[in-house]
């Protein structure tokens, strides 16, 4: 499946149209040794959006976050961020972004405003205008008051919030956000995502994120759908689970699940498939047919499902397999099921 | 070429703000030094004070435990950068808009400032050895006391660069910095040393170091290695140039 650079979500940002893209991506492909970490991903992001990359742990997303970064030099391809190219022009790209870590990147051992001031000084900001914008960022993510104490006495999500602030400090045109909000509590994790929201209105900032939960990714403008380094698929979340085909259901029988999905077949021409312990399909107006297929069926039903489709069914969809290690997610897929999905 | 002198500044101004802050470190990293100092210099005086070290023992190894002094605090600053790795710092300066050069050599140049502290503390027990220090005499050592500490940060650079984790620095300062303090005639004068040993000082930059440390403190008269300082000084360039130039190759490879 080809990817569009630019999909339709990109258009809904009206008068930036005509701008040039934030970041351009063209044929990118990473190696180590003999594996390929990104093979062939081409997009675009629009200023002003906020792009999510979507995918399990080991897809290649943060391979292709660090060569945006300039940490990583691709193997081929071309990559420029804020009109610079990352191999060439690397010093300017660097200008040009914001950069929030996967793991933490602080100096411990020193207080908040000592590792802005460090950062601010890296990148130029000086005098008057480095004292209004420490305040500006540290108001922004609420830590202010605490600017004087050491960072090793912050909380993880302290910590993280920091980091955004850091990563805001010389006004970037873009902000990387690599898997924001891992390791943080659910209540830490959607403040985190109020500030970001807040930067893309307030600011008109673009954010490019990764991330491996679902949840987050609907907060996106458009989606990069990205598994064994390369994309699957690029559109916005509304449109992603359109291509779905449907609602889903769920349908649990003590009757053994293949013996569901011949009935189905046979008696409703409907295409289902063993889903866990369940047996599952995805059809349109879901709602209406449920008593129709209820019927149809010899074997007994225990339990019926009926959901609008998640980011979740379009990564299963599209990729085959569920997105692996996501807590809370609702796939309850045995090891043999993800075997047999694994092989393409 | 001002974005690259303002990141060298900011650079040291982190090591100095670190250093600062850490006391227990200025502490503990004057307290190897002075045990030597303290146990070996008072236990063998007795015993060793002579023809063979040019006088009072403690004289002698005096000006050789301000050089290790000066040594161990330049390699510690230096392997921090394995920390900075390890704790997640080290990417943020990879980001930053510097050059891997100027990364380099502003770590080089912010552990220098802190070892020559470090034997600015080390050179006020002078007086209490028995030597008259001069402003002349301090003006030279930390002339001297800055091309040691540069060459050692180089080498530390270097090491830590390969390094992977945090454990291997008690491998470093068992293969690497104690070694190189015990072969540097800072405890015994390394003339008449077996042939083997004056090999290996001879490719040690703390013996250049100490060597030329005595030099200044007690002049001619005490045994010495190369026994003319601008020797020593072109040693301590060289193997400054030679390490500051792999660690900068091998930083410029890093990801």
């Amino acid at each position: 499946m080809t990817s569009i650079p630019l999909g339709d979500g990109a258009a809904r940002h009206g008068d930036g149209s005509t701008l040039a893209p934030v970041i351009a991506v063209e044929r990118l492909v990473k190696d180590y040794g003999s594996i390929r970490a990104v093979d062939d991903v081409s997009f675009a992001v629009r200023q002003g959006e906020i792009f999510g990359f979507l995918g399990p742990n080991g897809a290649g997303k943060t391979t292709t976050i660090s060569i945006l970064c300039t940490l990583l030099r691709p193997t081929s391809g071309q990559v420029r961020v804020g009109g610079h190219d990352v191999t060439r022009d690397r010093n300017r790209v660097r200008h040009s972004i914001g950069l929030v870590f996967q793991e933490p990147a602080l100096d411990l051992k020193l207080t908040a405003e000592e590792n802005l001031y460090l950062h601010a000084r890296l990148y130029g900001v000086t005098g008057s205008e480095y004292a209004r914008r420490l305040r500006e960022v540290l108001e922004l993510v609420e830590l202010w008051d605490r600017r004087r104490d050491k960072v090793e006495t912050y909380s993880g999500g302290m910590k993280r919030r920091l980091e955004i602030a850091r990563g805001l400090i010389h006004y970037p045109k873009v902000l990387f956000l690599d898997e924001p909000t891992l390791g943080l509590d659910p209540q830490t994790r959607n403040h985190l995502w109020a500030y970001v929201l807040r930067l893309k209105q307030e600011k008109e900032m673009t954010i490019f994120l990764t991330t491996h939960y679902m949840n987050e990714a609907e907060y996106c403008d458009r989606i990069g759908v990205i598994d064994h380094g390369r994309l699957v698929t690029l559109d916005t979340p509304a449109r992603l689970k359109e291509g779905v085909g449907g609602d889903v259901i769920l349908l649990r029988s003590r009757s053994p699940a293949d013996a569901v999905i011949r009935e189905l077949g046979q008696k409703l021409g409907l295409r289902a498939a063993a889903d866990g312990d369940a047996v599952r399909l995805e059809i349109q107006d879901a709602d209406r047919r449920v008593p129709e297929i209820v019927r149809a069926l010899s074997v007994g039903v225990d339990a019926i499902e009926v959901r609008k489709p998640t980011l979740e069914d379009v990564f299963l969809k599209l990729t085959g397999h569920a997105l692996r290690d996501v807590p809370g997610s609702g796939e309850r897929v045995s090891p043999m099921v993800r075997a047999m999905r694994g092989h393409r | 070429m001002k974005g690259e002198l303002r990141g060298l500044f900011v650079l040291w101004q982190r090591e100095m703000l670190r250093y600062a802050r850490n006391r227990t470190r200025i502490v503990t990293s004057l307290f190897q030094p002075l045990l030597f100092l303290v146990i070996f210099g008072s236990g063998l005086r007795q015993s060793l004070s002579g023809q063979g070290v040019g006088g009072d023992f403690l004289r002698f190894m005096y000006p050789g435990i301000v050089a290790m002094g000066i040594m161990g605090m330049a390699m510690t600053s230096a392997i921090s950068v394995v920390w900075d790795r390890e704790f997640g710092f080290l990417k943020e300066i990879l980001v930053a808009p510097v050059s891997r050069t100027t990364i380099a050599l502003g770590k080089a140049v912010g552990g220098t400032s802190t070892a020559l502290v470090q034997a600015v503390l080390l050179l006020v027990l002078a007086p209490f050895i028995g030597i008259r220090l001069t402003p002349g005499h301090l003006a030279a050592l930390l002339g001297l006391g800055a091309m040691l500490s540069f060459a050692v940060s180089g080498l530390g650079l270097l090491i830590a660069s390969r390094m992977r984790s945090v454990e291997s620095f008690g491998l470093v300062m068992q293969f690497v910095l104690f070694p190189m303090f015990f072969l540097s005639g800072a405890f015994f004068p390394l003339q008449r040393a077996p042939v083997w040993m004056q090999l290996l000082t001879r490719v040690n930059p703390l013996a250049y170091g100490v060597d030329a440390f005595r030099g200044v403190l007690l002049g001619a008269h005490s045994p010495a290695l190369v026994q003319s300082i601008p020797l020593n000084v072109a040693w301590l360039v060289g193997f400054s140039c030679l390490f500051m130039t792999l660690a900068v190759w091998q930083f410029q490879r890093m990801d």
